[in-house]
């Protein structure tokens, strides 16, 4: 098993370094040159030679890629062409706001997708389980914005429950930014839930065709010990990985949720670099965005090992 | 009602009733809609002038235009852009994937690996990390998603490529000295037409989605054009007023996104059951 895992860490650390490489060919090596980014209509050919030199761009790219990867490795992002800071200080707390949302958001997620996964399962084919696949059609084609919207205008505005604006500081307390971040995060559950309960009961449904099942059913057990007690556990590695994928996406979400409620946050922070060409800040950002996403695929991966057997012992 | 030869279930009759307005606002947008999209009727967010005869629907916007019509002419801007991406994806995806397919070897195996790499990163950030170099000029936005894209119909070309290769029309075909495209066109394509529509749907609404959540970040359709993202961003502000302006656009994506999905949904259905009748 330990072999296995080893594996998987050195898959996730390989696509890590493609995706550093892909970053790095993204802003350096297309068409677009970087130098005539940053300066735009600004650009005189003197003007383009010095930026260029300053940017470092006289030298191969393969050398830059090799400075860059060093750096990063060392925790030296380089300095943000905008504000002329250094771009790990403008980042740690942002990304710290970021993984508050996103593990806040998982917390409330995960168990509520799986309890009324659980539901759907034991109550197959009734009024409730229809419900379920219906809703769940539903918020896979609702963007996350109508959501926050809807959810600043009645919670918010009407009745005054929550704030709309996420507008946390370093100073903010725990208990205030719980109630602060509240909304952002409900938008971010009520887009992932439908998803995940959908699968974990599909996951588990499929195991109810098995013959053990029938058998638990046939010594008399009700029908939710069947599922809590024999189904659910082996239906755990397909469930699982689903809950990785969707708190991959999760990632992605955050970006507009935190648009939306304009909550000082790591998407925030790279959306307003790409629109300013702040070259160094993307790269940052994206690799950091990759990372997460690649880490959470591995740990599914991992994870799913760990939980069945038969993967645990290859032949 | 039957279409094709196959019963239309309730929900995907919707689906293409929606789909249907959907595309009549767009096409028909200089005739349908009350006022241009850049004509200005009155105060911002107030009532027409009184020389207007004509009771708002959803009010004026930010500039004092008719908010009706401008989600009207944004509807060109929305479906066509997504549907000129969604064809250039699957250009490009059906051709290299029924390449790497038929040639398997070297090909497959650099397109398959090509596109590993392209995955190993959520699409939204890449699509950052390309912009930021080369800015959001529309012809930027349609071929960064559309490659982007792409790569999910190479995947699912190749697979169904793979499984028909494997049959000895198709080994004929190539025996007899049939070129690649002749192979691809006349024997492929054809028997990869059912999967292949229902995942131009499912494109789609993913393209749509994306563009306006680039949109909606301000790092998509830029003015003087507006799609329905952007004027979601347009009017964000108002919602804190208690005004419903930036949840029309925001629900015309949502409705057509979902009309789109409950007409695949249906696809998919009829795809799975006549293949389990044989």
């Amino acid at each position: 098993m330990l072999r296995l895992i080893a594996q998987r860490l050195g898959l996730g650390f390989g696509t890590l370094l493609a995706a550093s490489l892909l970053i790095f060919v993204g802003t350096e090596i297309l068409p677009g040159d970087l130098a005539s980014a940053v300066l735009q209509n600004s650009a005189t050919p003197e003007s383009l030679a010095e930026m260029r030199k300053e940017l470092g761009l006289d030298r191969p790219a393969y050398v830059r890629y090799a400075e860059w990867l060093g750096g990063v490795a060392t925790g030296d992002f380089g300095h943000s062409l905008a504000s002329h800071r250094d771009v790990i200080e403008e980042i740690t707390p942002r990304l710290t706001n970021t993984v508050f949302l996103a593990v806040y958001a998982a917390l409330l997620a995960v168990p509520l997708a799986i309890v009324l996964g659980l539901m759907a399962a034991i109550w197959q084919g009734g009024i409730y389980d229809r419900l379920v696949n219906f809703v769940t059609l539903l918020t896979i084609s609702v963007p996350e914005y109508l959501v926050g919207y809807i959810l600043i205008k009645y919670l918010s505005v009407h009745y005054a429950w929550f704030p709309s604006l996420a507008n946390v500081t370093p100073d903010t307390p725990f208990g205030d930014r719980l109630v602060l971040t509240f909304l952002p995060v409900l938008t971010l559950t009520l887009v992932v839930v439908a998803h995940m309960m959908r699968m974990t009961r599909a996951s588990v449904l499929n195991i109810m065709a098995s013959p053990y099942i029938e058998m638990a059913f046939l010594k008399g057990l009700p029908k939710w010990q069947v599922v809590v007690r024999h189904a659910f556990p082996n239906a755990l590695a397909p469930i699982i990985n689903v809950i990785a994928l969707n708190l991959a996406y999760l990632i992605v979400g955050v970006v507009v949720v935190e648009a939306v409620f304009v909550y000082p946050g790591l998407g925030q922070l790279m959306v307003d670099a790409v629109s300013k060409h702040d070259v160094p800040v993307v790269q940052a950002a994206g690799l950091i965005f990759a990372a997460a996403f690649i880490l959470l695929n591995m740990t599914a991966d991992i994870l799913a090992i760990v939980s069945n057997p038969r993967l645990r012992h290859p032949r | 009602m039957r279409l094709f030869g196959h019963r239309v279930t309730i929900l995907a009759m919707l689906g293409m009733l929606v789909i249907i307005i959907n595309l009549v606002a767009a096409i028909g947008a200089p005739w349908i809609a009350p006022f241009d999209q850049a004509e200005i009727v009155g105060d911002a967010w107030g009532d027409p002038d009184t020389d207007h005869v004509y009771i708002p629907l959803m009010g004026l916007d930010n500039l004092g235009r008719d908010l009706f019509s401008r989600l009207i002419y944004g509807a060109r801007m929305s479906i066509g852009l997504s549907f000129i991406i969604t064809c250039i994806s699957f250009a490009i995806g059906i051709i290299t994937g029924f390449t790497a397919a038929v040639l398997k070897g070297w090909v497959d195996t650099a397109l398959s690996r090509l596109v590993d790499l392209l995955l190993s990163m959520p699409t939204l950030i890449f699509a950052f990390i390309i912009l930021s170099v080369l800015g959001t000029e529309l012809p930027v936005l349609i071929t960064t998603i559309a490659i982007l894209d792409s790569t999910k119909v190479f995947r699912l070309s190749r697979a169904l490529a793979m499984n028909l290769a494997a049959l000895e029309y198709v080994e004929v075909a190539r025996v007899r000295g049939e070129g690649l495209w002749w192979v691809i066109r006349k024997e492929i394509l054809p028997n990869a037409m059912a999967p292949l529509i229902a995942e131009f749907g499912l494109r789609f609404s993913f393209a749509f989605l994306f563009i306006a959540a680039l949109s909606f970040l301000g790092l998509g359709v830029q003015p003087p054009n507006a799609d329905w993202g952007s004027m979601v961003r347009d009017y964000r502000d108002m919602i804190n007023l208690d005004s419903t302006a930036p949840l029309y656009p925001a629900g015309a994506i949502a409705l057509l996104t979902i009309g789109v999905n409950f007409v695949v949904d249906w696809m998919l259905a009829i795809h799975s059951r006549s293949h389990g009748d044989g």
